[in-house]
């Protein structure tokens, strides 16, 4: 499959009255063609600046975007004028967010609300616009859709408003669907709905996605590949099997021996990790994670390995190896 | 004590708690009810943890309040400790404050921004007059925070000036000033993030062990609830659906929402989790202001037959521990 989206050496910056936060250090990642690629970390680690940096979508100033490339259908996004981004965003890229009641224009139907991307990018006139859309809400599970297009954002429950923003974004047929946190709001069992619903457009589609998240469940359900990230910087790199069964950064090792299952008997007490995350405002000398590691090196504390192919595919950022070694 | 029935502390019969709907600005008057909880009974032994799970809107914060009668009761009867939360006096009441606590979600909005980690913490004994002697309140302070994994040295901060999982252990070591026996955490780690969770659950552990504490504990992240808890309790729009030990109810869902729920929650290990069977759920929780009729769950129920949407399914202890409140579960 092809490569459809190369990031190299992305920096990018908060100046802020408190100082200069720096919320992505010079990060390289890349999603192929209908790959499912999911960014895992905490809040603050950077995970959706990596992303929404790369579209425009970061405020600049206080934002801004040192350094790095973004190759999409070989063109560097960061190159790109305002125009010429936002012919892209909402028809080539298209993007779901956590908060599908914000993101949302409360005042207008949902109808409008997806006939407005298909009339400027596809220049559908009003009424295949209406059918369209209406063929998109069936898709994404709604019943009697056609009479839901009169509807507003507030007429819908949680679920449904992150359904019907699922029919907006994929209007356009995109090739890439971005999804901030989409079901961070959501209960579990529609968390499950709009998952299954993700993956099966996914499959019919052919689209790739990017899954921002910190539920390392959801990451499990769905993800092709993973990039874990703290403070700015992607830890570790895996496959979705590879990274649950033989985590190599502890960080991730770390991370997912903490969590409680529920599919499991209690054996023993949760080990969590000590400490708390770092400010994003000092620039750390060595590896950001070294003051709540347990596997830390004299060496960690004073150089920040960089990310390195461990295995084909692999990529780690440790000078200490944890893997179980195969 | 008989040992049939183990030393309950908390006892809650056919609580209901509805809130009215009202309309007109100088006259109100009620034009529907939010039957948030609805007719709900369940025991909380001395010393466990009894997790109380369901999904936004069924009602189980709004059961925990009402147990401590920070919501005045619809309907029902509360005990805790032997005393009856409803028609307790002015002096039961101060009583049962400091006897029953609080830990709330949310660290930022739980906490006054203009007040010291010392005045937050000491607050409940200044109210209860339990020390008031000022040096041996601040000593008292630096001995909960040291109790919660915070510093003495913090007693003149602000809470802006701490991250939410050190917030939230203030707000912990605010609840535990009064020496109080039963404490309602309402979703105390879900505002968290999750490296910090089981740091926050590991500390509630130690405390429950150190001073005999009894928890309700509310919660919707399910394997924290399984880790966590000796029994557990599932909501459904204001009604409980079943209440059974942690292992038991996990291993053997009898209901067909706990069923649902359960099979919902991803598992974090990618091998496991594509090969488990899921029941999604189609549509979506109906308005607690006109709940179904019958049992609330038959518009989603993927086995719900005709009499379900008549009768209100009876709620029954089908085997030893493990209640449910299901037409379609035999015994």
């Amino acid at each position: 499959m092809g490569r459809l989206l190369e990031v190299t050496d992305l920096q990018v910056c908060f100046n802020t009255p408190e100082g200069v936060v720096h919320a992505v250090n010079g990060i390289s990642y890349y999603l192929d063609e209908g790959e499912t690629l999911a960014i895992v970390g905490e809040s603050g680690c950077g995970k959706s600046v990596s992303v929404m940096s790369i579209l425009g979508l970061i405020p600049t100033p206080p934002g801004e975007i040192l350094s790095g490339q973004a190759h999409f259908h070989e063109q560097d996004l960061l190159q790109l004028s305002e125009r010429e981004l936002e012919r892209i965003r909402g028809a080539e890229i298209a993007m779901i967010f956590q908060d599908p009641m914000t993101s949302l224009n409360p005042v207008l139907t949902i109808g409008l609300q997806i006939t407005e991307s298909l009339m400027l990018h596809l220049h559908m006139d009003a009424e295949q616009a209406d059918q369209h859309a209406a063929e998109l809400l069936e898709l994404t599970g709604f019943s009697q859709a056609a009479k839901r297009l009169g509807d507003y954002p507030h007429q819908f429950s949680g679920g449904m408003r992150q359904r019907a923003m699922i029919a907006m974004a994929l209007g356009c047929s995109p090739s890439l669907l971005i999804a901030d946190e989409p079901t961070t709001a959501l209960d579990v069992t529609i968390q499950a709905q709009i998952v299954e619903l993700a993956l099966k457009l996914r499959d019919q589609l052919g689209m790739a996605i990017i899954w921002i998240t910190h539920d390392l469940g959801v990451v499990a359900r769905m993800a092709d590949r993973v990039l874990v990230m703290y403070a700015g910087f992607i830890m570790e790199e895996a496959s979705v099997f590879d990274l649950y069964k033989d985590p190599r950064h502890p960080y991730s090792l770390m991370l997912l021996s903490s969590l409680p299952r529920v599919d499991q008997r209690r054996s023993g007490k949760l080990r969590p990790i000590p400490g708390s995350p770092p400010s994003m405002l000092t620039e750390s000398k060595g590896c950001p994670f070294a003051p709540r590691c347990s596997y830390v090196i004299e060496t960690c504390r004073v150089t920040n390995p960089p990310l390195q192919e461990v295995a084909p595919g692999r990529r780690v950022a440790c000078w200490v190896d944890v893997g179980k070694g195969e | 004590m008989n040992p049939q029935t183990p030393d309950m502390l908390v006892q809650v019969k056919g609580l209901k708690k509805y809130f009215p709907l009202t309309q007109g600005i100088l006259i109100q008057r009620a034009v529907g009810y939010v039957h948030a909880v609805d007719d709900i009974s369940f025991d909380i032994y001395r010393g466990e943890t009894l997790g109380l799970v369901g999904e936004s809107g069924c009602g189980k914060t709004t059961a925990g309040r009402t147990i401590l009668g920070l919501y005045p009761a619809t309907d029902g009867e509360i005990m805790i400790a032997g005393l009856n939360v409803r028609t307790a006096s002015g002096d039961q009441i101060r009583h049962l404050r400091q006897k029953a606590r609080m830990i709330f979600q949310d660290p930022y909005s739980s906490l006054n921004p203009r007040w010291t980690v010392s005045s937050i913490v000491s607050e409940p004994l200044r109210v209860h007059r339990l020390l008031v002697n000022e040096e041996q309140r601040i000593a008292r302070v630096r001995e909960l925070l040291e109790l919660v994994g915070l510093s003495g040295r913090y007693l003149n901060r602000f809470p802006h000036e701490f991250s939410g999982g050190q917030r939230q252990r203030i707000g912990i070591a605010r609840a535990l000033a009064s020496n109080p026996e039963f404490i309602v955490c309402d979703e105390p780690i879900s505002a968290l993030d999750v490296s910090i969770q089981a740091q926050i659950v590991n500390l509630l552990e130690d405390l429950q062990q150190r001073f005999g504490l009894t928890y309700l504990f509310i919660a919707h992240d399910l394997a924290m609830v399984r880790y966590l808890c000796s029994r557990v309790a599932v909501m459904y729009l204001g009604g409980m659906v079943e209440l059974a030990g942690g292992d038991d109810l996990y291993e053997n869902p009898l209901h067909p929402y706990t069923q649902a729920l359960l099979s919902a929650v991803p598992v974090p290990d990618p091998e496991q989790d594509r090969k488990r069977e899921r029941t999604i759920l189609s549509g979506e929780v109906p308005s607690p202001v006109d709940p179904p009729s019958g049992c609330r769950f038959h518009t989603r129920c993927p086995i719900a037959k005709e009499h379900c949407t008549q009768l209100v399914p009876e709620w029954r202890e089908v085997r030893p521990r493990h209640w449910v409140a299901c037409h379609e579960v035999a015994g």
